[in-house]
Order: structure tokens, then sequence, then C-alpha cells
């Protein structure tokens, strides 16, 4: 049998609990055969960091996370997905984001899990602020072109398998 | 009819407002056209669109490209390349 699978999107000031995410995928049931999870935390980029402060669009931001969820069940055989993101001032040590994939066989899992993230990096609306240990204002993190570049590759995999 | 328009990260702070509600004029039909227009309305704007290739809009809360008509947008955002993640 075939259902739907509905993926849970949350943006959310809080922290998330790993276990929790993981256990809401998969309790209750028997046929899923891999979890994979991904989990970004803040750096202190060697001690130099205080915070990091992250700015989203409401609304947007789910709406986007929602479409690439959607694209990534669409693509892949999978049997939940997660992706958590976090705004406001996250300190290092800090989750910021988690992406959990679920499916029968692990490489679905694992590739889903990834493209997830590196479409997340490269469009999802949010945008990092840095704050100093020294107590300046570091501003705002340049985009990188490896970000894109990695989401980039998504589309020469997908145009091949065509 | 009047059309809002919001501001995030860097490109918010320079222009020194979230939000606005704008009456764009006739002739501004795309994304490129609106940042031109933008752009000459005052030296923060000039500051915060000096380089309008690098900037990202939205229209209704999809990303678009700056070919893309605005016909019809209720909300379209303006921001720089996204860090989240």
């Amino acid at each position: 049998m075939i259902s739907a699978v509905v993926p849970i999107v949350r943006i959310q000031a809080e922290d998330f609990d790993v276990a929790a995410e993981i256990a809401r995928l998969t309790q209750g049931r028997a046929d899923i055969g891999a979890v994979v999870t991904f989990s970004g935390l803040c750096r202190d980029e060697a001690g130099t960091l205080a915070a990091l402060e992250l700015e989203h669009y409401p609304g947007m931001a789910e709406a986007e996370i929602g479409r690439i969820a959607a694209e990534a069940i669409e693509r892949w055989p999978l049997q939940g997905l997660t992706a958590i993101h976090r705004h406001g001032k996250i300190a290092p040590g800090e989750n910021i984001v988690l992406v959990v994939a679920a499916s029968v066989h692990r490489q679905a899992a694992f590739e889903a899990a990834n493209f997830l993230m590196d479409y997340l990096k490269s469009r999802a609306p949010f945008w990092k602020k840095e704050h100093r240990a020294d107590g300046s204002e570091g501003g705002w993190v340049d985009a990188k072109e490896a970000d894109d570049e990695a989401a980039s590759r998504w589309k020469q995999a997908a145009r091949k398998r065509t | 009819m009047s059309t809002k328009l919001i501001y995030f990260a860097w490109v918010r702070e320079r222009i020194g407002k979230p939000e606005e509600d704008v009456e764009l004029p006739a002739g501004i039909e795309t994304v490129a056209d609106l940042l031109r227009w933008l752009k000459s309305r005052g030296e923060e704007y000039e500051h915060a669109l000096q380089y309008p290739d690098v900037i990202r809009v939205a229209i209704n809360q999809e990303h678009v490209e700056h070919r893309q008509k605005i016909a019809g947008a209720r909300e379209i955002a303006l921001f720089p390349p996204m860090t989240g993640g």
C-alpha cells in the first residue's frame, strides 16, 4: 500500500530534541529500515563568536522548506521527512537546523537528507548575523558560492536520470 | 493598487524600515524595473540596491527571477542571498 508522506516542517525559536523527532517518525511502525538525521549547530569560530542571530521571512520560510521537502518526497521513496529550523539568537553549541529522513533502505534517506540541506541553505529565507565575543557586531554572514554549487549538483543528477 | 514591499537582513537595515506600501508608477513591469525605480528613491535605497544583481526577490512568498513580471503581486520581498542552515 502506498500512502502519501506528509513532511513535518517547523520554524521555531525554541530548541528541538533530536531523539524525540526520530521517535515521532518511527514510533508504532515496523516498515522503516533507515533513519538519517542531520543537525546543524552554531560554532564559536575559535572563541570569537558570542551568538548568531537568525532572521527569517515568516510564512515564506515554512512555504519554501515545504516545497523543498515535497520535492524530496517526489524524488526518493521516503516513509517520513522532518525539517526544523530555528530563528532568533542562538549561542555556540546550540542547534540551528534538523533534518530527519526515514526510508526502507539507507540510500534514499541519506540522499534525501543531503538534498534537503543543500536546497535549504541556498533557498530557505534565513539570514545569519554574527555577534562577536568582544562585544562588536560582526555583521551579516556572506552566502557561500560552494552552497549554491552544492544545490545545483542535484539538478545535474535529475537530468542524468531522465 | 498599492503593493507591500518587505525587506530583510542588510537590505532592511540599509533602507531603514522592515516594510512599506508603495504605489508603483506606470511602466514598472518587471522585478528589474522595480529595483531600478526603488534605487532612485533616495540615498538609503541607493545604498541598499547598489548592486541589484545580488538582490534576491520573492513575489507572494515564492522566489522569482529579475525578469519576472510583477502584475498582481500583493507582496514583494527584497533580500540578500540566504545564509540559513
